[in-house]
């Protein structure tokens, strides 16, 4: 692989975070160049979903800096977020499970359609022209997560990884510089999570779209990764390439128990 | 502009015609992003043309072979079409082969060129790539995911193209010429035989030997330039080339090519095709989900399916046929049309059918009936890939459930004193591909082809087949054994995809089962089984308990009908996986092996024989990347209730 990794993008500078007297994050530091795929792992309770939520503007962090794209943030808000260009999936679903896969990943669209409600309601001109548009980015990634037959078809009445397939198109939808995924692979079986493993690598080669995942199956992130980021307890234990972090001390204590 | 399109005896020349006599009418459609795209006759051709002319820069010589792994799609036939023109002979791969069956055709037809349809083909074919020291090129259609390819034998369709409409604007003349060049008796396709005996061979048919068939079947049915067909079965197999090439070329009618392999039931609905052909498996599993939604639909919606389908099966199939039919009969048909012969021919996307064929093997008769009574012209062939499909049709109007019809005209018949049919027809393959003594033993020196199956002339000249004559045979105690028949009276209930029998040389019949696990796994969640798998199901004593129920349905059947009363069923057991093309136990196009079978669970088949009431099993399984694994079960066996044969009369 030539791929090209560029520069940073997104960095995250002393973040702490606490839930009254519980440290969620302690003085955390990493950051994220274009076009790369990383990871953030640890075991249960690291803070790796609380590190996704600060940088998706779910959480505000009591300190600490995330500088995006250049500018300077001390916390973020949702929809800041997704205005300057990220998306993510949630560890749960979170479709709406009585409407089509098609009109789930059109939700996706929101940010990027102009016209009013009434405009769109009544199809008056200039907003039948921007939904026939927007559907054709909706059928490319229809095209690309190859979940053609299933485009009429209630999200609630797909099986598990292909509705986990619709939470990544709908996030695509976006057309995000950057993709926070939350454990997209929890709960599939090997031949989900290869296919799965497949569209991400997909979407970070051909869309050129920066991945931030979260992750519990070591053996995925290690292979997909280009660096990876380790919390245990709200501290980073370790951070690089995945075959440096694999053979951290500390890692192997968080994830095997230390040795006594 | 009068031009006799008879005379026309190549399919390059054929194309060229259409794209001056029907240029604006389209030739072949794609659904891509969601909206159907046409291309014309002339768009169709142009293509053709430049990227024939891109083959000739690549140096393809007149002779030669070109590979085409690919699924159905309008650059496929237009990359193969492409190879024609230059006198190349085009030989379409299983798409779905994993990639060791994919190097045997490559090998023994030392083929240098290959079309790919995506990254997954061409990870096959480069796999492959040490073993086929003669492939120097593979240009692939869809680039995803190949971007960091660096092998010096990747090129694009695009790239192709563009080189060849380089190529044809230096020099314009060059391509009608070699087009001109071509004979009716030139080397059209090679087809691999899916190989239910043994190693594959390469069947080789002249374009004389493609079109003559593809003429007489069009004439009969009256197919036209407005008709249109959807595309679906593995270009690989001689009957999607014979129906989306051969009498699309010789008509001019439309190809439409899926979307995808899941979507081809909306694409149906969507595209309305007027001619129409599916394999029996596929009419099967398309009456299953009827099924299936009929049984989940409400009280009064089952109670009018019930009612109008037994109308139907009264007073449908004669309409069809043109018989005399009471006035009150006539009367419900028309008011269960409305309600529900008509809507579900629309779910079928069967409304606009005309001519509907199936073949392949023997079809249940309930089954033909289900599709006949609702109005749909479904018919039955007779064809193999060496005699290019039509050897016997039905002819509208004389349709039977257990005949393949009468010859086509042009073909000769004949059966052996072993019963076996013999073929004597201007569509017939010109030889085994590098293989002179398979062709002696295929085809004997005054020209008839010996093709294996089993039958006889029944009423009015119809061909009845029963099997293969080398699978029809004995019980010890000397009765008639066709196992096929037995297999296709099991696999008509909709619980059942597969059956094994065996009995031949034995004192009786026993069998495997393969259930189906849609309609198994429906039926489980309706009475709250629950489950988790395949493997799961067929250890359950209720699932048992079903089939011993559907295979004493057969054995009262059976029973009824003298000849074959001692085949009755009785011992079975439910195999602990589905059998799968990819071990080896079915053939590419889902015909059971079951000689194969037989060896490898030949512990299995034991114990249906010494009595046991379980065996042990252990086997492996060859997934779709190739890897191997293994599952272990313990298989219980069944016995089912057989009925004397003067019993089954009075009872019935």
């Amino acid at each position: 692989m030539t791929r090209e990794v560029g520069e940073v993008v997104l960095s995250v500078e002393g973040v702490s975070l606490s839930f009254g007297g519980v440290k969620a994050l302690a003085d955390v530091s990493f950051d994220v160049r274009s076009h790369e795929v990383r990871a953030i792992i640890g075991p249960n309770g690291a803070g790796k979903s609380s590190l996704l939520n600060v940088l998706n503007g779910v959480y505000h962090p009591q300190r600490g800096k995330i500088r995006f794209k250049g500018k300077e943030f001390s916390d973020m808000k949702p929809h800041e977020a997704a205005v300057m260009g990220i998306a993510r999936t949630f560890q749960g679903i979170a479709l709406f499970k009585g409407m089509t896969v098609l009109d789930n990943i059109m939700t996706g669209r929101n940010l990027r359609m102009r016209s009013g409600i009434l405009a769109q309601a009544l199809r008056i001109g200039p907003a039948e022209r921007e939904e026939i548009e927007q559907r054709e980015q909706v059928e490319r990634i229809i095209d690309f997560l190859e979940i053609q037959a299933w485009r009429k078809t209630p999200v609630g009445r797909l099986p598990y990884g292909l509705q986990k397939r619709v939470d990544l198109g709908r996030a695509l939808a976006a057309e995000p510089q950057m993709l926070l995924l939350d454990e997209p692979m929890a709960g599939m079986n090997l031949e989900e999570k290869q296919d799965m493993c497949r569209f991400i690598l997909d979407a970070n080669d051909q869309l050129g779209t920066t991945l931030v995942l979260i992750e519990h199956d070591m053996s995925v992130v290690m292979d997909i990764s280009d660096r990876v980021v380790v919390l245990d307890y709200g501290r980073k234990i370790a951070d690089g390439v995945p075959d440096e972090v694999r053979a951290t001390p500390a890692v192997v204590d968080a994830y095997l128990g230390a040795r006594h | 502009m009068t031009e006799d399109i008879g005379t026309l005896d190549t399919f390059p020349k054929l194309l060229l015609h259409h794209a001056r006599a029907r240029g604006a009418r389209p030739a072949i459609r794609e659904k891509d992003l969601g909206i159907w795209q046409t291309w014309t006759w002339r768009e169709f051709a142009d293509e053709v043309c430049a990227l024939a002319c891109g083959l000739a820069e690549e140096g393809l010589a007149r002779g030669q072979h070109v590979a085409l792994a690919s699924d159905n799609r309008p650059r496929l036939y237009a990359a193969l079409c492409a190879v024609q023109c230059l006198g190349g002979i085009p030989v379409p791969l299983y798409q779905d082969a994993v990639a060791a069956e994919m190097a045997f055709p490559i090998q023994n037809a030392e083929i240098q060129l290959a079309f790919a349809e995506d990254q997954e083909q061409v990870d096959k074919l480069l796999e492959i790539l040490p073993q086929c020291p003669t492939l120097r090129r593979i240009f692939y259609d869809d680039p995803r995911g190949l971007r960091y390819y660096g092998q010096r034998e990747l090129c694009s369709y695009e790239k192709l193209l563009a080189a060849g409409r380089a190529a044809q604007a230096r020099d314009p003349a060059r391509l009608p010429r070699t087009i001109e060049q071509g004979s009716g008796s030139d080397v059209a396709a090679m087809f691999f035989t899916s190989g239910t005996t043994g190693v594959a061979k390469g069947v080789v048919h002249t374009h004389a030997s493609l079109i003559a068939p593809a003429r007489t079947a069009s004439t009969l049915d009256g197919l036209g330039e407005r008709d249109i067909i959807l595309a679906y079965l593995p270009p690989a197999w001689i009957g999607q080339n014979i129906f989306s090439c051969a009498q699309a070329f010789v008509t001019g009618y439309c190809i439409c090519c899926p979307e995808a392999p899941e979507t081809v039931m909306t694409d149906m609905r969507e595209v309305g095709p007027t001619y129409y052909f599916a394999p029996p498996r596929v009419l099967e599993s398309l009456l299953t989900q009827v099924s299936i939604r009929m049984d989940d639909a409400s009280w009064l919606k089952r109670r009018l399916y019930q009612h109008f389908m037994s109308v139907a099966d009264r007073v449908g199939g004669a309409l069809l046929d043109g018989q005399p039919v009471g006035m009150l009969g006539r009367l419900r048909y028309a008011l269960g049309d409305i309600l529900v012969y008509g809507p579900l021919r629309n779910a079928l996307g069967m409304s606009r059918v005309r001519v509907g064929y199936t073949a392949g093997e023997a079809i249940g008769p309930d089954l033909f009936r289900f599709y006949r009574s609702i109005g749909i012209n479904l018919k039955q062939l007779y064809g193999s890939t060496e005699t290019a499909v039509f050897v016997c049709v039905q002819p509208n109007g004389q349709v039977k459930a257990d005949t393949v019809g009468p010859a086509v005209p042009g073909v000769e018949l004949k059966f052996s004193a072993e019963r076996e049919l013999l073929i004597r027809s201007p569509g017939l393959f010109r030889e085994y591909y590098k293989n002179p003594q398979a062709t002696r033993e295929a085809k004997d020196a005054e020209g008839w082809f010996h093709t294996g199956d089993a039958g006889f002339f029944g009423a009015e000249g119809h061909v009845k087949i029963i099997d293969r004559v080398k699978d029809v045979g004995k019980l010890s105690d000397g009765s008639l054994f066709a196992p096929k028949y037995l297999e296709n009276k099991l696999k008509f209930f909709p619980y059942i995809r597969e059956a094994v029998c065996f009995g031949h040389g034995r004192g009786e019949v026993c069998a495997f089962i393969n259930i189906d696990p849609e309609a198994i796994g429906n039926w489980a969640e309706k009475r709250g089984m629950p489950y988790t798998g395949y493997t799961d199901l067929a250890a359950r004593e209720e699932v048992y308990e079903l089939l011993r129920g559907c295979i004493e349905r057969v054995n009262a059947d059976l029973a009824a009908e003298p000849e074959i009363a001692s085949s009755q069923i009785h011992r079975f057991l439910i195999l602990h996986k589905e059998l799968d093309a990819d071990d080896g136990e079915l053939t590419r196009t889902r015909k059971v092996r079951r000689g194969f079978i037989g060896e490898k669970y030949a512990s299995l088949v034991e114990a249906l024989y010494d009595r046991s009431e379980s065996v042990h099993v252990e086997a492996q399984v060859k997934y779709e990347d190739g890897r191997t694994g293994s599952i272990s079960a313990d298989l219980r066996i069944r016995q089912a209730q057989t009925f004397p044969a003067a019993a089954a009369k009075k009872a019935a």
